[in-house]
């Protein structure tokens, strides 16, 4: 099984007649995903490379069932494009768009809570998900992962989470679902909804998590682990060597006096019995290794298919 | 971006929320002038990005023109904690009753607003909540929902605020939130916040931070002029629309993402080296990208080698290599490149990288040999 997405997974992308939401979205489609509609207004009635292109989400759903939406919009329209997608009823929406407004990511935040419960958001500002060999939505390269698990991954940084993707597949060790979680200030899904999906999949075994400064996501997680998941973790949190003040690339990413350090994170971590590498390369062979020890057991109890 | 005090103050003004009345001066003549206008006393107050001004002597009294000279004089160019003084805001001086503390920020696990108010105001809040957490009121604002007056009233009260400041101070409050939301502020923060002699409240301080991300709907903010001295690496980066912040190790750092780039800093360190920067050069690591990111590391004298750090996902690596191929040519590098090609076409770009033989390139396969490479090139030539 995977999270969040599986093999019949249908999905819109908003803005696929932009050169983001083209490149990718074509590019998830000739991964497998079944990426059956575009939005985009006013460009209705058109088509990319036979992908059939709407005014509106509702259109979309109503004409092609999708169920899964991709926003892959600019920064200033990206909120609006979540809430609408919401509102048409799509349940998975990954936004892939860096630099939108916190005060917007909060607004979004809230009307999901009040008035769309039942729509869970990954990102903004995130890679997107893949599980392989059934659907990849998001920027990240297909042929870095390896389908059949038994891994999850959930993380907040992109390049990070290809690097953990990489050093798993070389070894032979594949992964049920790859989760970016993103690098904002207010993401739609947290570690903690990641790690719960996972701790629920029967055939996700064990847990790569990849965090990094700012916030307090990597806590919670701790708090989460140690409290509710029976499943091993190997974590890596980047940014130790960090100054305080200064954003390291991601809107989320700042040490704030004593708040956010990586030191905290990788404490709270080790204190909830997760297996903690001291760079991404470390966390590659620590996760092999706990693989190599687990499989015959986890073999013997192959869940029923 | 983070406003000095006068700054931040102009901006709460926009909201409504009373200051005192101030000028901006940047020498001694402008700030006599300043506080003539303004009327004695008056305060002179240093403006720089950092806490603790009035203890480093760059906040004081003057009853007249000749100690507002005296204090202009011995403020402008003073270093307070790294930051040379430049600027002085001159306001009327207020006779404080009560020092009280008020804040929004973003609470990102609740994923809402967050209110803070506290009667012990004119202290570090940190210091606040680490010794007496109940002497700060919390209220968390759902963005749907706002701050109305009667809620801001009662937060003013939980928070022990005197009753003859709660109008005002509720008052204060919804136009600081406002300000917080409709200004697109990542942080605003009055400490203190007073109330005077005579029954009044208003801000003594500000403190606001807003988000860059939210320039776009905000014209006005292309003319706050940034205060203090800006590190001319970083000047150069932003003209290039690089991700950089610098640092002051001897080992250049570039990399694809942010996360990668942080890492790469941590990695260094590990084995022993210090990172002179952090820069991401993102999803789009072309030729043009790459000479720019050699260009701004270039120009820092501290840099005696370059880790160059990709991962290719999207970006292929045999791209990244003929981009920094055909950055050599448009760059006079100062320093060798350690180089680390992982990911989508390495096997390619390595071949690319052997056949040119350049000598300034030093291939290696992982992160951690690039950066024990590196860091002893760093070591060599230090």
């Amino acid at each position: 099984m995977s999270i969040f997405v599986d093999e019949n997974t249908k999905v819109v992308v908003l803005g696929l007649t932009g050169s983001q939401g083209r490149f990718h979205g074509l590019r998830n489609r000739a991964y497998g995903t079944k990426v059956v509609a575009g939005v985009t207004p006013g460009k209705g009635g058109q088509d990319v490379e036979g992908i059939p292109v709407y005014d509106t989400v509702a259109e979309a759903v109503e004409r092609q069932g999708a169920d899964a939406a991709f926003v892959a919009v600019p920064p200033r329209g990206a909120a609006e494009a979540i809430v609408n997608c919401a509102a048409a009823g799509i349940a998975f929406v990954v936004c892939i768009t860096e630099h939108i407004p916190a005060k917007d990511e909060a607004l979004v935040a809230a009307r999901l809570r009040r008035d769309f419960p039942g729509t869970r958001l990954l990102g903004p500002n995130c890679p997107g998900v893949i599980s392989p060999g059934k659907c990849n939505i998001g920027i990240t390269s297909g042929d870095i992962a390896l389908p059949g698990g038994p891994v999850g991954i959930v993380s907040r940084s992109g390049t990070l989470t290809y690097q953990a993707l990489h050093e798993l597949s070389q070894q032979g060790v594949g992964q049920t679902t790859c989760v970016g979680i993103g690098g904002d200030p207010v993401p739609g899904t947290t570690f903690v909804d990641a790690l719960q999906a996972f701790e629920a999949d029967p055939e996700t075994r064990a847990i790569m998590m990849i965090g990094e400064i700012g916030g307090d996501g990597e806590e919670r997680a701790a708090d989460y682990i140690r409290n509710e998941m029976s499943k091993p973790v190997v974590a890596y949190v980047a940014g130790v060597t960090a100054p305080e003040g200064r954003k390291m690339g991601h809107a989320g990413a700042i040490v704030s006096g004593s708040k956010g350090t990586a030191k905290a994170k990788i404490e709270a971590l080790r204190s909830a019995g997760v297996i903690v590498a001291k760079n991404p390369t470390e966390a590659g062979e620590l996760m092999v290794g706990v693989v190599r020890q687990f499989e015959g057991e986890w073999t013997a109890t192959t869940p029923a298919q | 971006m983070d406003l000095v005090e006068y700054q931040g103050k102009q901006y709460f003004a926009r909201y409504g929320i009373p200051i005192s009345a101030g000028r901006a001066a940047d020498t001694v003549d402008e700030a006599v002038a300043a506080a003539e206008e303004v009327g004695y006393p008056v305060v002179v107050k240093a403006q720089v990005q950092v806490g603790g001004r009035g203890k480093a002597g760059g906040v004081k009294l003057a009853a007249d023109a000749a100690e507002a000279r005296q204090h202009a004089s011995d403020i402008l160019g003073l270093d307070i904690k790294g930051h040379i003084v430049r600027r002085l805001w001159i306001e009327h001086a207020t006779d404080i009753e009560k020092e009280y503390y008020a804040s929004f920020t973003l609470d990102r696990a609740a994923k809402l607003h967050l209110a803070m108010v506290s009667a012990r105001g004119g202290i570090d809040i940190e210091q606040v909540a680490d010794t007496e957490p109940e002497a700060i009121a919390r209220l968390h604002i759902d963005p749907l929902d706002g701050l109305g007056l009667p809620a801001a009233r009662q937060l003013a009260s939980d928070a022990g605020l005197d009753p003859e400041a709660l109008d005002q101070a509720a008052a204060v409050l919804v136009d600081l939130y406002r300000c917080y939301v409709e200004g697109d502020a990542d942080l605003v923060e009055i400490n203190p916040l007073v109330l005077t002699t005579d029954g009044r409240v208003h801000a003594l301080d500000a403190k606001v931070t807003l988000d860059d991300d939210a320039a776009f709907r905000h014209p006005e903010w292309s003319e706050l002029e940034q205060i203090g001295d800006v590190d001319p690496r970083e000047q150069l980066a932003k003209e290039k629309g690089l991700q950089y912040i610098g640092l002051v190790g001897s080992v250049g750092i570039i990399a694809n993402g942010a996360g990668l780039a942080m890492s790469t800093l941590d990695v260094v360190n590990q084995v022993g080296g210090t990172a002179a920067n952090f820069l991401d050069i993102g999803g789009g690591a072309n030729a043009d990208i790459m000479a720019n990111a050699l260009e701004v590391i270039n120009t820092d004298p501290n840099v005696s080698v370059i880790l160059v750090n990709i991962f290719g996902g999207i970006v292929r690596c045999d791209e990244v290599a003929q981009g920094i191929l055909t950055a050599l040519e448009r760059v006079d590098l100062a320093s060798p490149i350690v180089l680390r090609l992982d990911g989508t076409n390495s096997v390619e770009a390595r071949r690319m990288l052997d056949e040119r033989r350049s000598e300034q390139i030093i291939p290696e396969l992982t992160m951690i040999g690039a950066a024990i490479r590196a860091v002893e090139i760093a070591g060599g030539q230090s």
